[in-house]
């Protein structure tokens, strides 16, 4: 067994709120083990007074002090770890500082999550994965081409997508509705198959990622079960040809959306979340429903109207909902409408998630909702950038296992 | 003797002085103890749940960050049961460090509005502040009726 990646924590309030236990849990189930960086009450006056900026929390200037410790080689760690409490002002501004601080000054992978009494281990899963993924594998994520006969599938909330991969090219596509998520694996792959025309029995290696990658992986005995984060970082940047610099990526997904920073195709920073499902693409399917078009309109529909004649200004998918209802019964046309849902859910994830992680151009656009191209035109619009939304755009997560299990080739 | 509420809650020097002058200090090791050495599940080296912060609702909104609830589920008792109390201001951290300054804030307003006597002093800075500020702090106790022990 290969040693525990060794994560140091950075927090205000995480005994206290109770969820310390979730902490230590999530970091155990991948292998990895959280510790505080220790350092002396002199160290604490020192630094938090050298890094500027004036926290009253006694708690959080400690973690000033831990974090230029480890940013200065003091003490030895794989990766960070940033929590503080949800709606804490204070904690939020250095919660911020500090992952900007870390990212800039090191090569430690941070990740950073304010959390409430309800937080659960299952909740932080995917953020320790994608932590020790990336101290542990830089090797296979510098990987930057795809060789060999592999297959990708990606299990999302809302979508199953698989892909077959030859020699650094896609040969084959499955997309189905989730469902039962095996059941939606088995026909995501069999399109996939299908379209490239191979057998099973050819492939040479098989990634998983998704929601559903654990079962699916135990089902399908993949070479490589691996978080969204990382594997939707690599993704991008093969399918946008962005392998070398610097990008940001944005994935608004069903469930939850992630806005990673990337240098050479290992991120460095990333959040993922969403305060509500107002700022995701279940919001979208929503409002596709209730104008009466199928999602893959949403998007022209949204490109002939304009979004600040409907007035929204919910966080929250329900209220969102009955905001486009009052709009369409007081008159305003679907376009509109269509206009203002991509509006809101841009704004959203610029305004909550956004602000989290450093942007650094190009920005790339993935996942099934980047071909909604009325959200793209409003998250350029946003970002005052010209977004880059590349072909397969929604397969992100299958072409990304594809490639990264390419790794896994037995001779490699 | 009375039961003394002490901040920093932490603070080792105010609680011993405290004690000595014949009281009962109500720091947070108090609250703290509670949660060890009473059984159940979550029993040592868990000694904070995620209970506490539903439990600190009595002090302080569901909008307040779960941590400063979680903090008031245990100091917010001690508040409630205390005759008398100590407010130390803008202490160093090695005199007893309070983690959240939201917690500080309301720990310090709750202790205010109660109706009991209270000594408030800043933290010294010099040597001359020092000595009057322990003969303050021996003064209070010892007119609360503790006897040095």
């Amino acid at each position: 067994m290969t040693a525990p990646v060794r994560i140091a924590q950075l927090s205000c309030g995480s005994e206290y709120s109770g969820v310390q236990k979730e902490i230590n849990e999530a970091a155990a189930a991948v292998n990895a083990e959280i510790f505080f960086p220790d350092i002396s009450l002199a160290d604490i006056e020192r630094d938090s007074a050298l890094f500027g900026l004036e926290a009253r929390s006694a708690d959080l200037k400690l973690a000033i002090a831990r974090a230029k410790a480890l940013v200065e080689g003091r003490i030895d760690a794989d990766a960070v770890f940033i929590g503080t409490c949800f709606r804490c002002a204070e904690a939020a501004i250095v919660r911020n500082e500090l992952r900007r601080y870390i990212h800039e000054n090191s090569r430690l992978p941070v990740v950073s999550y304010s959390f409430t009494e309800r937080t659960t281990a299952g909740t932080l899963l995917t953020r320790m994965e994608a932590l020790t993924t990336i101290a542990r594998r830089r090797a296979l994520l510098a990987r930057e081409e795809q060789v060999g006969l592999t297959l990708g599938v990606d299990s999302g909330s809302s979508t199953t997508k698989s892909i077959v991969m030859r020699d650094n090219a896609i040969v084959g596509k499955g997309w189905v509705p989730t469902t039962d998520v095996l059941k939606s694996a088995d026909e995501a792959i069999a399109l996939a198959l299908g379209e490239a025309g191979v057998k099973r029995s050819e492939l040479e290696a098989i990634g998983v990622t998704g929601y559903g990658r654990f079962l699916i992986g135990e089902h399908v005995k993949a070479d490589l079960v691996q978080e969204e984060l990382t594997v939707n970082s690599k993704g991008a940047v093969f399918l946008a040809d962005r392998q070398h610099g610097p990008c940001t990526v944005i994935d608004i997904g069903g469930m939850d959306n992630k806005a990673i920073s990337v240098q050479d195709g290992i991120p460095g920073t990333f959040t993922m979340g969403g305060i509500c499902a107002g700022a995701s693409g279940r919001f979208l399917e929503m409002t596709a429903k209730r104008l009466g078009v199928d999602i893959t309109e949403l998007g022209p529909l949204a490109m002939q109207g304009m979004g600040a004649n409907v007035p929204m200004n919910s966080y929250c998918i329900v209220f969102g909902t009955q905001s486009l209802v009052n709009a369409l019964s007081s008159g305003c046309s679907p376009q509109d409408v269509a206009a203002a849902a991509c509006h809101s859910v841009a704004e959203q994830v610029f305004e909550q998630q956004l602000q989290e992680i450093d942007i650094k151009e190009p920005v790339i656009m993935v996942g099934g909702t980047s071909l909604i191209e009325g959200l793209v035109y409003a998250m350029g619009t946003l970002l005052q950038t010209e977004i880059l939304v590349p072909r397969y755009s929604q397969f992100i997560g299958a072409v990304g296992s594809s490639l990264l299990a390419s790794g896994f080739i037995k001779g490699e | 003797m009375a039961k003394v509420f002490i901040y920093p809650t932490t603070s080792l020097i105010l609680s011993d002085m405290v004690a000595r002058f014949g009281h009962e200090p109500l720091g947070s090791p108090l609250g703290i103890r509670e949660r060890i050495q009473t059984a159940g599940i979550d029993s040592p080296p868990l000694q904070i749940t995620p209970e506490e912060p539903k439990k600190g609702l009595r002090y302080a909104a569901v909008e307040v960050p779960s941590g400063v609830r979680g903090r008031m589920a245990v100091i917010g008792p001690l508040i409630e049961h205390a005759e008398a109390a100590i407010i130390i201001n803008d202490a160093d951290l090695a005199f007893g460090c309070m983690g959240c300054a939201r917690t500080n804030e309301l720990v310090k307003y709750l202790v205010r509005r109660r109706k009991i006597p209270i000594l408030e002093l800043m933290y010294p800075k010099t040597e001359e502040e020092g000595i009057a500020f322990v003969a303050a702090i021996r003064r209070f106790l010892q007119e609360l009726g503790g006897e040095k022990r």
